[in-house]
């Protein structure tokens, strides 16, 4: 077994990350998960949150506002619709994606509404973490 | 014969006119490159999206809870174009051949007794068509002053779509864009987006992959997300295409338009020369016959 994957992390603007890494941490829709190397292949969407690459001693930190993620034996991709670097983001960068998240509730089902409620409170909480840390 | 002021005055009106158009060329070539650098950037997560999506669909085209945006709904009777051009002209045929494009299946889809829907990306494309197919028109989106395409314009075109087929108004959604082949070369394309048509995948990677996944959540759910997200790409990827077009198109029609002010140049100044050559030799004429007249 290998002991990193390729790990790329791409938004549709740009290509954020292509690195190798030992363990990958994704706030997966079911919950989440960390993928290492010989992960099971699993598609998963992913809610807004945290995506932390580990390569040894170095750990990067990527926000995101949603997306999926495409685990396989040789990496594993992740598909941001917005993503920025823990350290650049602000809270304004996220403001849009909150809004959208809010506006998508109306009009849902029991099931559909729970997801997206859920999804909008882990924007709201991230944009709160972000602003106290600013 | 126009007189020496009156070339003169032309003469100096085409030298601008050149110094104009060389100008536009040089900053269309500027703004080209950048565009084609977006379009490359956007091209990871596009290919991403089609591979995972493609996996996913190939098992589940038959399925019949698979969403609407995948299956189609059984009919192609109402159908929506999505024609996007530019914002501005003197860019050559560039928008020209999209709404050529654009007016044939229009002209085509009619004959059949399908009802059409227009919807207008872009200020010179409802311009053109507004005098023809004004009253098909459901809705024209413009991003003027805009200076570059981001996924917001993308999402702004792609949210009007979705809901309108969520609501049941159209069962085909077709998208007019150019495709950037090169500087000189740009092909006006017609993409179906909805119904979502994928190419089957590769040999190797469909044996490899395709049902190995497991999927989180499950696999319908997973397509009902993404579907959404790649009509949303897609059609950031036919903005972006048609930028980088418009810029190469404009390039080159500058181009021309800059060699061939140079050639008028050419020509004028020839004939300016020329006049002014034989104004001096019929003075000169004049002024030897009128000394040989007195000393006579």
């Amino acid at each position: 077994m290998a002991d990193t994957m390729q790990v790329e992390l791409v938004s549709p603007d740009r290509l954020l990350a292509s690195v190798e890494a030992e363990k990958v941490m994704l706030p997966g829709a079911d919950g989440d998960f960390t993928a290492m190397p010989g992960h099971v292949p699993v598609v998963t969407s992913l809610s807004p949150g945290a995506i932390v690459i580990v390569n040894g001693s170095e750990e990067t930190e990527y926000l995101i506002a949603g997306g999926f993620a495409e685990v396989s034996g040789a990496g594993i991709s992740v598909l941001a619709e917005f993503a920025s670097l823990r350290s650049e983001a602000t809270p304004e960068m996220f403001a849009s994606s909150l809004e959208a998240a809010e506006k998508s509730l109306d009009g849902l089902e029991k099931d559909e509404l729970a997801e997206a409620t859920r999804r909008y409170g882990n924007l709201k909480m991230m944009i709160e973490t972000l602003g106290r840390a600013a | 014969m126009p007189s020496l002021k009156d070339l003169k005055v032309r003469i100096n009106s085409v030298k601008s006119t050149r110094k104009i158009t060389k100008a536009m060329q040089m900053v269309a070539a500027a703004k080209l490159r950048r565009a084609q650098e977006a379009a490359e950037a956007s091209r990871p997560y596009a290919e991403r999206m089609t591979t995972v999506l493609s996996n996913i669909a190939s098992g589940n085209r038959d399925n019949p809870e698979a969403p609407q945006l995948l299956r189609g709904t059984g009919s192609d009777q109402r159908q929506l174009l999505v024609v996007c051009t530019a914002e501005r002209g003197l860019c050559g045929g560039f928008n020209s051949s999209i709404v050529r494009r654009a007016r044939v299946d229009i002209t085509r889809l009619t004959a059949e007794g399908k009802d059409v829907k227009i919807l207008c990306v872009g200020r010179k494309g409802r311009e053109q068509l507004r005098r023809d197919y004004g009253h098909l028109f459901v809705d024209s989106i413009t991003f003027e002053g805009l200076k570059r395409m981001s996924y917001t314009q993308a999402e702004q075109v792609a949210s009007p779509v979705l809901s309108a087929f969520a609501s049941d108004e159209y069962d085909v959604v077709t998208l007019y864009y150019s495709e950037f082949k090169s500087v000189i070369a740009q092909e006006p394309q017609a993409l179906q987006i909805i119904p979502a048509s994928f190419e089957p995948v590769d040999g190797d990677a469909a044996a490899g992959s395709n049902s190995t996944y497991e999927y989180e959540p499950d696999e319908n759910a997973l397509l009902a997300d993404l579907l959404p997200k790649n009509i949303t790409v897609q059609i950031y990827r036919a903005l972006l295409e048609n930028a980088a077009s418009e810029q190469g198109a404009r390039m080159s029609a500058m181009d021309n338009a800059t060699r061939n002010a140079g050639e008028m140049v050419d020509k004028l100044t020839l004939q300016y020369n020329r006049s002014r050559q034989a104004a001096i030799t019929s003075e000169l004429i004049e002024i030897i016959s009128g000394a040989e007249a007195l000393n006579g």
